[in-house]
């Protein structure tokens, strides 16, 4: 499988007048061609961030992104690797230039990187993408506050598609939907990926939708990857406590399964200035000692799957 | 009939609108449904379903204008209270029935302290002195998990979490009889969601309590509600316990529903989600309003608007199909 992204020890911090916020401390991944890998974890914990950073929206303080075979951390001239790399938005609402047409937004990457030579060039290709995400081409001159929050993200896809982009960040695109249209936009995404073999890195906070589009799974808590494996894996043999107790407290729409739930105690801690040891010691029902003092690293503890805890072997009793 | 049975609260055909400048929006149409002492009701449906206004007019908290109430009762205790007049609706508010808002960022006042906003609700309707209503905010801050000292924080210096704890002890500050609950864990994540679920789960227990859940999430119906309505453009299509909509779901909005959602105990690849979109509220279909999304749809649905049918004991479907 060729690794179209790679990313070595990734770190990015943001200085606030508190101290120093560690929103990304120190990331390790791959994502292979043609796959999706799911980022999931709560707000806070640095998901968002991490997507900004491996697109160079954002500058890493530390480490390396690698895409395609190529070091872009330090890249100058970026205009040739955002035709390769795009982002799909979370909020429908505010993502869209409220005084541009459907089409004029559409158009714009096309536009920038000079990709067609002619207006009806311009014109069929834009029509031709509007097909392909499902808007009506009746919708090309009408401005987003006219269009539904589903209609809405179908143009950002669109936008994002407009370049043939080979790597798509998906920002928690379904959170600001209904379930109804969450369903039609997750299917167009997977239809997608089909048919064009884009890798999709895709950020979300339900667990449920990153099961259902993702090939592997990383599990973040507060800037650090806590565990990561391939989907069904996951859900099959959860190995980090901070998994598990997410995984537990999922609201299930069936009634027949009781489950065990753990309840966390306490909330999210602050990423200003941590503390060494295991970020997520203070919640941990099993934190001993250890915990407070050594950060754990992340070690294979099955084959391809890895998780940052002292104790993984004994909680589990592997 | 006995005391017992009687429901707490009780809405008959209610009807809602809002009369803009751009057409009459028909938020609720024609809905009822009956809550017992003690049972929670989930009331499920998505944006623009009709929810939060059928919330706002159990508390008669609709704003007028535009909105109006065109027709039916809610009969709380038996009394109905859109005839109650001012007096008795600022009693009726906050004492009899209470509300949890959506967005605990937003419910909670930021120039007052925590202390302030649970201690007014009991000063005016139980009539305690200041230090007496303190004393009492106290006791609701331990309650729903918050150490008593913050009694004299302001809210910004609380979490998301934290915040929606402070409303829920505002709203549960007199012990109401019935809870309205729009969308209380929304904006929280999942760990936290299921921290506060538990928290409402046992105060509404412990003081028996009857709420109604308005959320979007068939989860959480399941965590904490008795029974189930499923609202589609101002309507209730279909009702009954957890078993019977869950397990014996019969409306074609209610299985598309379903469909929509990925799961995590199954390895479905696709989903079925419903095609196309929620009607204009301010221009509703003729007939089922459900009908042009709807995979089951016979001639009669585009003319005829189906009735409320028992299908089995206490499960209510509103489709031709089932008539």
């Amino acid at each position: 499988m060729h690794k179209l992204l790679e990313v070595k020890n990734l770190k990015k911090y943001f200085e606030t007048k508190n101290g120093l916020l560690h929103a990304v401390d120190g990331v390790n991944f791959y994502i292979n061609e043609g796959e999706t890998l799911g980022v999931v974890g709560e707000s806070g914990c640095g998901k968002s961030t991490l997507g900004r950073v491996v697109i160079r929206l954002l500058d890493a303080t530390d480490g390396r992104i690698i895409f395609n075979g190529q070091d872009i951390t330090n890249l100058k001239d970026k205009r040739a690797m955002r035709k390769e790399m795009q982002i799909i938005f979370q909020d429908p609402f505010s993502s869209l230039n409220p005084r541009m047409s459907v089409s004029q937004i559409i158009e714009e990457p096309l536009r920038i990187h000079q990709l067609c030579n002619s207006d009806t060039e311009m014109k069929s290709r834009v029509s031709e993408l509007m097909d392909t995400v499902g808007l009506a081409s009746r919708l090309a001159d009408s401005y987003p506050h006219e269009l539904d929050g589903g209609r809405r993200q179908r143009i950002g896809i669109a936008r994002a598609l407009a370049l043939n982009p080979k790597f798509i960040v998906c920002d928690e695109p379904v959170s600001a939907l209904d379930v109804s249209i969450q369903a039609q936009i997750l299917n167009l995404m997977m239809d997608l990926q089909e048919e064009l073999n884009f890798t999709y890195m895709f950020i979300t906070h339900d667990l449920s939708v990153v099961k259902h589009i993702s090939d592997e799974i990383m599990v973040m808590y507060l800037g650090v990857m806590v565990e990561k494996c391939n989907a069904d894996e996951l859900f099959e043999h959860t190995l980090h406590p901070y998994s598990k107790a997410l995984l537990s407290v999922i609201p299930e729409p069936t009634i027949r399964k009781t489950k065990e739930r753990t309840l966390l105690q306490g909330e999210i801690t602050s990423p200003i200035n941590p503390k060494p040891g295991c970020r997520f010691a203070a919640r941990c029902v099993y934190a001993k000692e250890l915990c407070s003092q050594v950060t754990p690293e992340l070690e294979e503890i099955m084959p391809e799957h890895y998780v940052a805890c002292h104790y993984v072997k004994e909680i589990n009793g592997l | 009939m006995n005391d017992k049975d009687k429901p707490l609260l009780s809405v008959r055909n209610l009807t809602i609108h809002y009369i803009t400048d751009n057409g009459v929006v028909k938020a609720v149409n024609d809905i009822s449904f009956d809550l017992a002492k003690g049972e929670t009701m989930g009331l499920v449906g998505e944006t623009g379903a009709g929810k939060t206004t059928t919330a706002l007019g159990i508390m008669n908290l609709i704003p007028n204008p535009p909105g109006k109430i065109i027709n039916g009762e809610i009969l709380v205790d038996g009394k109905n209270i859109l005839e109650f007049n001012k007096y008795q609706t600022r009693k009726y508010r906050g004492n009899v029935a209470s509300m949890i808002f959506q967005d605990p960022m937003t419910a909670l006042n930021p120039i007052l302290t925590v202390g302030e906003q649970i201690a007014e609700v009991s000063r005016y309707h139980n009539k305690l002195s200041k230090a007496e209503s303190y004393v009492k905010a106290a006791e609701m801050l331990e309650l729903v998990g918050i150490p008593s000292e913050r009694i004299n924080e302001y809210p910004h210096q609380f979490s998301g979490g934290m915040k929606q704890r402070v409303v829920i002890a505002i709203a549960l500050a007199c012990n109401p009889q019935l809870l309205l609950a729009d969308e209380p864990t929304t904006a929280l994540d999942v760990t936290i969601q299921a921290q506060v679920l538990a928290l409402m789960g046992d105060l509404i227990k412990k003081y028996g309590t009857s709420m109604v859940l308005i959320t979007h999430d068939l989860g959480v119906v399941t965590e904490i509600c008795d029974r189930v309505a499923i609202m589609y453009a101002g309507q209730i299509v279909e009702t009954g316990d957890l078993e019977a909509v869950y397990e014996h779901t019969k409306h074609p909005y209610t299985k598309g529903l379903f469909g929509s959602l990925p799961r995590i105990s199954d390895k479905t690849s696709r989903l079925n989600p419903i095609d196309g979109l929620m009607p204009d509220p301010t221009n509703l279909p003729n007939g089922c309003p459900f009908h042009p999304r709807c995979p089951d749809k016979m001639p009669e649905c585009e003319s005829r608007v189906p009735a409320n049918t028992e299908i089995e004991p206490g499960h209510f479907v509103r489709c031709l199909l089932y008539e």
